[in-house]
């Protein structure tokens, strides 16, 4: 039995090694690095860029989320960029000329108290406001558009009803990366992996480049994307962020007929389920109370989150267990992002999407290259600048953005 | 799962436990003379490291204490435990 090998595709990106400086230099080749990259090329025509990775592409919380798309936030601000962001998700496949599965299957957030049902209808007219697809339905309609959640009156947590966004969904979060990192590389951009951070070169008050395992690389600025470990780079200068790493944790069953139609997130019992294209089931929960950069979380968080599942959909009693997995992620006192500027010049942030961000991933990057390369905030992003926890204009997403965190 | 040695009670599960975050936060003596860059840092900003921790937890499911913990981050191996109100341990 000897067959020969089939032929290695075609890479999708180069492996270049790094030149001595660029015009740009981002931190992260994660889902919002890549954009960044992209967006600063297909926008701006800045295409003197590195993407600097410590591990491999996309292999941090863009290889760990749980895919889910959506918009139906309830402050304004917040509203506008995940709208963006979706607006740009409608169009990219085709832009980005690579299939990667965005199945806009809708997503049901449930009602379980009287209070989650005020919250919701409060953000389904703030979202009609704001020109988002919102709709509210009653336990029948859930029922209907859901079959396999249960809605009987019987359990802890009846559902009382849900929102419904029908434009919001799923994608493969691996082929967004591949498909971002193969337009930025065609673009010029070099995508340089195992190449850590380990510290940056100033000159006064300004950043003038990184030292990275790979050597010293110049950069006339430097743009963070790094997630939970921007602590850590922000840490080596002396630059002290409104930050928490947490892990956060997901799991998959193994793979089953399709059975599940739609995104169903539950913020009471606290889980958010779906079924991947192959067939698995996907879930998510909350974070782990403490601050942990182990990748790993605590067990009663999984079981946790099995229970609710389980109580929402009694059809899942068999499935297994296939994996669990934690992922870092970096969270804000008022659970939005940071976009932006910093005290030291050229240094810019994007940082603090706690357990939100795979779905932000192109607003993300546009709207930050944007900021790069004009020096002054997109729109979009100036409410997320880091000055607001200084003026106290925060942007509380905590309980109001149809998750828990 | 972690397992925490609460001063009074003994090592317990963590889900007996709520978290405090950072330990040794002292509230300013004399918050009127802090300018909002100052205010802002003592109410939203907290050490984030990637290695021990100093932490607060509560034995919310037992005696009801707060104490102080030091957690390695990555390995979340517990390096102290010690009652609120002592000063951080040095950790070697």
């Amino acid at each position: 039995m000897s067959h020969e090998l089939p032929e290695h595709p075609d890479w999708l990106w180069r492996t270049p090694d790094p030149k001595r400086a660029y015009d740009v230099v981002i931190v992260g080749a994660g889902g919002h690095g890549l954009a960044t990259a992209y967006y600063l090329a297909r926008d701006h025509g800045i295409t003197d860029v590195a993407v600097l990775e410590r591990g491999w592409l996309a292999g941090g919380n863009m290889a760990r989320n749980t895919t889910i798309i959506r918009s139906n936030y309830l402050c304004d601000a917040s509203a506008a960029i995940y709208e963006h962001a979706l607006k740009l998700w409608e169009t990219l496949p085709e832009e980005l000329e690579y299939d990667f599965l965005f199945s806009q299957r809708g997503v049901l957030n449930l009602a379980h108290t009287l209070q989650d049902v005020r919250e919701g209808i409060r953000r389904v007219h703030a979202n009609r406001l704001g020109g988002i697809d919102a709709q509210w339905l009653d336990p029948d309609e859930v029922r209907a558009f859901c079959p396999i959640v249960n809605t009987s009156p019987e359990v802890r947590y009846p559902v009382l009803g849900a929102t419904l966004q029908p434009r919001a969904g799923i994608a493969k979060h691996d082929h967004v990366a591949w498909a971002l990192a193969r337009k930025a590389d065609a673009y010029g951009i070099d995508l340089i992996q195992g190449c850590e951070v380990t510290g940056f070169v100033r000159d006064g008050e300004r950043v003038v480049g990184v030292e990275t395992t790979r050597g010293r690389i110049g950069a006339g600025r430097v743009a963070l994307a790094a997630a939970g470990h921007t602590s850590t780079l922000a840490d080596l200068l002396g630059l002290r962020l409104p930050l928490q790493s947490h892990p956060l944790q997901a799991l998959v069953s193994e793979l089953l007929e399709p059975v599940h139609p739609t995104v169903v997130m539950s913020n009471h019992v606290h889980v958010y389920v779906s079924q991947a294209h192959k067939g698995e089931l996907v879930m998510g929960a909350g974070i782990d109370s403490y601050n942990g950069y182990g990748q790993r979380g605590s067990f009663h968080q999984i079981e946790h989150q099995m229970a609710a599942a389980l109580e929402l959909f009694p059809i899942f009693a068999r499935a297994h267990v296939l994996r669990t997995w934690g992922g870092i992620v970096d969270v804000t006192p008022d659970a939005s992002p940071i976009i932006g500027s910093t005290p030291i010049e050229n240094l810019y942030l994007n940082c603090g999407w706690g357990t939100g961000g795979f779905k932000a991933t192109p607003a993300s990057g546009r709207v930050y290259a944007d900021t790069i390369a004009t020096g002054t905030p997109h729109p979009l992003a100036a409410p997320f600048a880091l000055e607001r926890f200084t003026t106290g204009a925060l942007i509380d997403e905590h309980g109001a953005a149809a998750v828990a965190h | 799962m972690l397992l925490i040695a609460c001063p009074w009670c003994g090592e317990r599960d963590e889900v007996e436990f709520h978290y405090g975050g950072q330990a040794h936060v002292a509230y300013p003596s004399d918050p009127e003379a802090l300018s909002d860059a100052e205010w802002a840092q003592y109410l939203f900003v907290r050490d984030n490291p990637k290695g021990p921790f100093a932490e607060r937890w509560s034995h919310a499911a037992g005696c009801r204490r707060w104490f102080n913990v030091v957690r390695h981050t990555v390995t979340h191996e517990i390096l102290a435990v010690h009652p609120a109100g002592r000063p951080k341990p040095v950790i070697a």
